[in-house]
């Protein structure tokens, strides 16, 4: 936000040469520089240590094996880039690719289910009375203790027993079932629907169904964006519940196929240079989804904070 | 609100209830149901297997089984340390944000975000490279010292772990806390100021007693994710399978039970036992840090 400077003293612009004590700030000019430049030193230090391993990444995946393993990490030596994604790409048959798309079914299908049926709930929760809403809303929040073993080994009997195991399904039916996402919707719905609305809504005979798609959903896409946003991104990061459900490769998610990849290392196999150009393409798509919805993340976080 | 209104209401909690009924309670009734159960090999182990109750037996043995003990033990341990580092390096972070300028602090921002955005397990994958003796970049910078750093052996894998951990981490814990730190009246600081506040005594009488709420809940975040820690200690697994054994955390030491052994109920029986120390850790570190502002 680079909008609000006015709140704080931009530093020293105006100086006067005459040595006369500030008046309304005791701690002397030398002193706050000085401390401004311990700030700026620190955050330097921070950003260096955050942004490292990332720029490693990036150099060590336009090197070709020989560069990787005889060059200086951090600075490149020959540009392999495309040869290495080529490889990636092509590899057993162009599994990775296939990954990816999994990564995105999962992921984009998934979160647009639930948060369509968080929303919806989270709605119900914040603005209407019904007998037994105490529960719900007490099962949204004692679940965030449950933990994932705990769903992940029953739910995987149960799957199995249904023949769900090793689908897509697996993955997609739990996505539609987030209480966090609840959670969310729930304190977006009480700051974002005045009840007064509701009420005139329903005055001109409007039917709940049709209040809830074109007034409450379209006044809350915010909302909306930051829960989807933030379950896309459990998603595609998660890694127990595809370890125990995905059996056969071409299910895999790319978070699953790098993990085996790496422990491939075991079996003798090296493809170090395959991960790595893996591991910065499966984050770039993250990173684009995250970059371009930066709005609502940043307030989903917020909003965490505020309970 | 009128009696057709409320079932209205209540209809549009109803697809997640379903959902929540059919993938949160019957799944975790199913579990308990299950831990009450063992498989018994019949004689020679040839006329197949037959499924008896058993009460709490399984429960009796998880308590006293040593690998989950100590698994349990070594994870605790470890969340002593780390949890409080990783938050004040954070609170560090957010601190140092807060004191820049706007224009500063904007350019830094998405710097110290970026490991947020990296996946856990990508991250790890990430850094068992860069502690590589091999590929990575830190075992020659430690010789350029006079280091002989191994990130992989006994001593170092908590640490090296801690590190990733950190690293993950305290972007996510920082923007919790910057949050909150903003939302602190900015006449507060500048009183404080006037009155001869220094930027280091203004940091630690009034900006951190005022983001406490936000330490708690980072911190009660924190211990439930470590308790329940398994992608990082997997990944190194497939670096050092002899330093991180097959039961090295609580839930991995669930998963080698369910998916290598084929115990499940025995597992199960465990999953209910971490699922309870995770509610009880969580409940006293609430009553622990809430007990001093109400």
């Amino acid at each position: 936000m680079p909008t609000n400077t006015a709140a704080r003293p931009k530093g020293p612009v105006i100086r006067k040469a005459a040595p006369a004590p500030a008046q309304t700030r005791p701690p002397s000019r030398s002193n706050r520089k000085r401390s401004d430049r311990f700030v700026l030193a620190g955050l330097a230090l921070f950003a260096l240590y955050s942004v490292f391993p990332v720029w490693w990444l990036i150099v060590a995946s336009t090197k070709d094996e020989a560069g990787l393993y005889q060059t200086n990490g951090l600075w490149f030596s020959g540009m392999h880039l495309w040869q290495n994604v080529h490889i990636l790409f092509t590899y057993d048959g162009g599994i990775f690719l296939r990954w990816m798309a999994n990564s995105f079914l999962y992921a984009g299908v998934g979160s647009l289910g639930g948060t369509i049926v968080a929303m919806a709930a989270g709605y119900s929760l914040a603005r209407f009375e019904f007998p037994g809403k105490k529960a719900v809303f007490a099962c949204v929040v004692g679940s965030f203790l449950v933990p994932s073993a705990m769903l992940a080994l029953p739910l995987y009997l149960l799957f199995s027993s249904w023949g769900l195991v090793d689908t897509p399904w697996a993955i997609l039916l739990p996505c539609l079932v987030n209480p966090f996402s609840v959670y969310l919707a729930k304190i977006y719905t009480e700051s974002a629907i005045p009840r007064e609305l509701l009420e005139a809504a329903r005055l001109d005979g409007a039917g709940e169904l049709r209040i809830f798609v074109s007034i409450v959903l379209r006044m809350m896409t915010t909302g909306a964006a930051t829960v989807f946003l933030l379950a896309f991104v459990g998603t595609w990061n998660s890694f127990f519940l595809p370890l125990t459900m995905l059996r056969s490769e071409q299910n895999w998610t790319l978070t699953l196929g790098l993990f085996d990849w790496t422990g491939l290392r075991l079996e003798g196999q090296d493809l170090t240079g395959l991960v790595l150009t893996g591991a910065l393409f499966s984050i770039i798509p993250l990173a684009i989804v995250m970059i371009a919805m930066r709005r609502y993340w940043k307030t989903g976080v917020a909003m965490g904070s505020i309970k | 609100m009128t009696r057709s209104l409320r079932w209205k209401g209540a209809a549009f909690s109803a697809p997640f209830l379903v959902g929540f009924i059919f993938l949160f309670l019957i799944p975790i009734g199913y579990a308990v149901y299950q831990s009450l159960y063992s498989v018994q090999q019949s004689g020679l182990g040839l006329g197949g297997s037959t499924t008896e109750f058993v009460g709490l037996r399984n429960y009796g043995q998880g308590l006293t089984d040593p690998d989950f003990r100590s698994a349990l033990i070594r994870v605790f341990l470890f969340a002593c340390i780390q949890i409080p580092l990783m938050l004040a390096v954070a609170l560090l972070m957010a601190l140092l944000l807060d004191a820049a300028s706007a224009r500063v602090a904007a350019r830094f921002r998405p710097m110290l975000l970026v490991p947020y955005m990296i996946p856990g397990i990508v991250a790890a994958i990430v850094w068992v490279n860069l502690y590589s003796p091999d590929v990575g970049p830190l075992t020659p910078f430690g010789r350029l010292f006079g280091f002989a750093w191994n990130f992989f052996s006994p001593a170092m894998v908590w640490p090296s772990i801690g590190n990733l951990l950190t690293w993950h981490g305290i972007g996510y814990n920082m923007l919790i806390i910057y949050a909150a730190l903003q939302g602190v009246p900015r006449e507060l600081f500048d009183a404080a100021r006037v009155d001869g506040a220094g930027e280091l005594r203004l940091a630690t009488k009034i900006k951190i007693p005022a983001v406490r709420p936000a330490l708690v809940l980072t911190g009660m975040l924190s211990i439930i994710g470590m308790l329940q820690i398994f992608n990082e200690p997997m990944i190194f697994r497939e670096v050092t399978p002899q330093t991180v054994t097959s039961a090295f955390t609580p839930i991995m030491a669930i998963y080698n039970e369910a998916f290598n052994a084929g115990n499940y109920n025995y597992a199960a029986a465990l999953s209910v036992i971490l699922a309870l120390i995770l509610g009880v850790a969580s409940f006293l570190f609430y009553k622990l840090t809430s007990r001093e502002v109400a």
